[in-house]
């Protein structure tokens, strides 16, 4: 077990950012902190969480695919992958950690994403425990232990410093090469720090949800509840739920013509638009309501459905923060788990 | 104020003047409330709030409230600010007045719980109003803070505590409150040079996660099909690929609105990034002011914005040159 003191996290970056490139997050103006590659000076924020999730790195908001060009009578196909370089993230909580797991699920099954795999590989994980979670916080309600993320590298936080553990070979080996600025600790050290944490997370407001009534076999039971209107009526419809979502994963593809070239790109899509599930033959959701139930079943019913029972919501509370209009999935989980018929 | 409010909702509605009213609905915690339409007292007396936390504009849910058939009028609470964006929406054709019952409230100005946690509180559990102070009750243990202090920007720049185009005022009418504050930081972003105000909203802009969440919660923002969600506009984008593209999308949105946005400041408050919206719609507000004379968007139901009609006396386009590139 290996030990980091907080006046010791630049030299750990400093010597970190010369094995490979390192994000942390930054704070920005109104407790907005953002991920930032890490340069001397860069002052890591103590901030619970980033307003965007991590998923962007794995996962960004527009990348191109491929490119078509016409020269003469020839059609020449372009691939614009370059080899991802090694990177690292540090300050991934145990949320954002574990949505890493469910993207893996949706990219990395077969057949698997090339440009989402290639990030992975190249991506190192560094996870740190919260000390402060916040009202908004239900990862426990998932199963998720905030005390413990997971990660290739997990820093486990005592307010003084992190306890240093690694889960992967990969993390391994990159704090072997590292080993010169840790210290030496014992587990207990550990134990006593997740144990403080678990002791907040026990009194978390949301910490246990009604989950019940959702999860794989439950569409029918779920699908035409009454309430769906009622919780859906103030929704604008803006998606920014979506897009701070850390495990929302659905993106359009489109063609881009450069004059010179026809790009194909892909950027982040979101269920709540009215064009997404549009096609040739029309749009089978016609109204926000049937856009709205989509998001909120398919975290909390095709997903779990789909992948042995694990939901695909990882309580961050990103969505609870920034839904212009205050709602979000823990309402719609409330309400639906209330009363209802009985079937 | 709130019991007067449900005490009159529920007056309308079992006379029958209204068959619905659209409110705010109280949320897990004391800042996550959600607008909705009520339609019996009893789902009043159960969720109905009004508080220092209202924010939420709710005149442009009246586009489609007010237009579904059959099912009669429907009450709305119209803080100050929210009223203007009303009476612009009126203007425009946009709400069926008929269907509608407006309801000025008056209003203290809103907190934002991003202002409560920005000065270092977190784990907000629930929020008490004390005098002149919030008593936060957090994870963490109880810590107060002046409303004043968690006020939105806006509201601390409020216009006007008088209402646009109500048919009935609960509580006192206010007076317009002086532009003292309220175009400071448009007059600091012109004192800049180019490079530095270019620079100024690359940082804010490049943060756009082009959410539209400004867009959709604008109530100037009326159009049916927006040309950047119509793929038939070559310009439809769901996010921006570039630099060019994060400003495009700001500059034809803040273009669009001049001289209808009524400063009601929905787009910066819902901005989960923080930018700061509602200066671009300022800088066009100060400039109409300046140049057509005093205007308020939505302050009443007739009349022309300057910018749609033409007088002998009006600006010649050159008037750009002469103000330099301000
Ligand atoms: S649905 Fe909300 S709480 Fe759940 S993972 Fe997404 S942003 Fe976080
Ligand atoms: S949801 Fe859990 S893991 Fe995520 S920031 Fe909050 S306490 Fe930490
Ligand atoms: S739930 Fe909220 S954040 Fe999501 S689309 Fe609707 S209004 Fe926007
Ligand atoms: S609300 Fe903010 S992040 Fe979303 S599109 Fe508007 S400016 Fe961009």
């Amino acid at each position: 077990m290996k030990y980091l003191p907080t006046a010791r996290l630049d030299r750990f970056l400093e010597d970190a950012a010369k094995l490979r490139k390192i994000y942390v997050p930054v704070d920005g103006e109104q407790n907005r902190a953002a991920y930032r590659l890490w340069m001397p000076g860069t002052v890591v924020s103590k901030a619970l969480n980033t307003t965007r999730s991590a998923k962007d790195f794995f996962f960004p908001q527009t990348e191109n695919l491929v490119g078509f060009r016409r020269t003469e009578k020839k059609l020449e196909i372009v691939d614009p992958r370059r080899e991802t370089e090694d990177f690292a993230v540090f300050g991934v909580r145990a949320c954002d950690a574990r949505s890493f797991s469910i993207l893996d699920k949706v990219f990395l099954s077969d057949p698997a994403d090339t440009y989402y795999a290639n990030r992975r590989a190249h991506g190192l994980v560094l996870s740190v425990s919260c000390r402060r979670p916040a009202e908004t916080c239900f990862c426990t309600a998932f199963g998720i232990d905030p005390s413990a993320p997971e990660g290739d590298v997990t820093f486990t936080d005592d307010g003084e410093g992190y306890y240093v553990r690694a889960n992967s070979e990969k993390g391994e080996a990159f704090l072997e090469s590292l080993s010169g600025v840790f210290d030496e600790a014992d587990e207990a050290g550990e134990k006593e720090a997740r144990a403080q944490t678990k002791r907040i997370a026990d009194r978390l407001p949301l910490g246990t949800l009604p989950l019940e009534k959702f999860g794989g076999g439950k569409t029918k039971d779920l699908f035409d509840r009454p309430e769906w209107s009622s919780l859906s009526e103030s929704c604008i419809g803006c998606g920014t739920c979506t897009f701070v979502c850390p495990t929302c994963q659905c993106y359009d593809i489109r063609d881009f013509d450069t004059g010179r070239e026809v790009r194909r790109f892909r950027c982040w899509d979101s269920c709540m638009y009215s064009d997404f599930t549009k096609m040739a033959g029309g749009n089978p959701r016609l109204t926000q309501k049937e856009r709205f139930r989509q998001r909120f079943m398919h975290k909390l019913v095709y997903f779990p459905e789909n992948n042995g029972g694990e939901f695909g919501c990882v309580g961050c509370g990103r969505c609870l923060r920034a839904c212009p209009i205050g709602m979000n999935i823990v309402k719609v989980l409330k309400t639906l788990a209330e009363d209802g018929n009985e079937s | 104020m709130q019991e007067r409010l449900k005490a009159r909702a529920r007056e309308l509605l079992g006379d029958g003047v209204v068959t619905r009213v659209l409110g705010w609905k109280k949320g897990e915690f004391s800042y996550d409330i959600t607008p909705a339409v009520f339609e019996s007292a009893e789902e009043l007396e159960r969720d109905f709030v009004f508080d220092g936390f209202c924010g939420a504009n709710l005149s442009k849910y009246l586009i489609q409230e007010a237009s579904k058939p059959g099912k009669g009028k429907i009450l709305v609470f119209l803080k100050p600010c929210d009223s203007y964006s009303y009476g612009e929406l009126l203007k425009e054709h946009r709400i069926a007045k008929e269907n509608v019952y407006a309801v000025g409230i008056p209003c203290e100005g809103m907190a934002d719980a991003d202002r409560i946690r920005a000065r270092g509180i977190d784990g907000i559990l629930g929020i008490e109003h004390e005098g002149e102070d919030f008593l936060v009750h957090t994870l963490y243990g109880d810590e107060r803070v002046s409303v004043k202090e968690a006020l939105a920007e806006r509201c601390l720049s409020c216009k006007s505590k008088r209402h646009a185009s109500c048919d009935e005022l609960i509580g006192e009418e206010g007076e317009d409150v002086p532009d003292d504050v309220r175009f400071t930081e448009v007059a600091r972003l012109e004192a800049m040079t180019p490079e530095e105000r270019f620079e100024f909203w690359r940082g804010e802009l490049s943060r756009c996660v082009r959410c539209n969440a400004c867009r959709n919660v604008c109530p100037a923002c009326s159009c049916e099909n927006c040309v950047f969600d119509n793929p038939a506009s070559g310009i439809s984008q769901k996010a921006a690929a570039d630099p060019f593209e994060e400003n495009m999308y700001h500059i034809i949105r803040a273009f669009h609105v001049a001289g209808r946005c009524t400063d009601c400041g929905e787009c910066s408050r819902v901005c989960p990034e923080h930018i700061p919206l509602h200066l671009l719609n300022r800088k066009f507000i100060k400039d109409i002011d300046e140049l057509y004379g005093a205007y308020r968007a939505g302050e009443s139901e007739d009349g022309k914005n300057p910018l749609v009609s033409y007088t002998e006396g009006d600006v010649e386009p050159s008037v750009v040159n002469e103000r330099g590139r301000a």
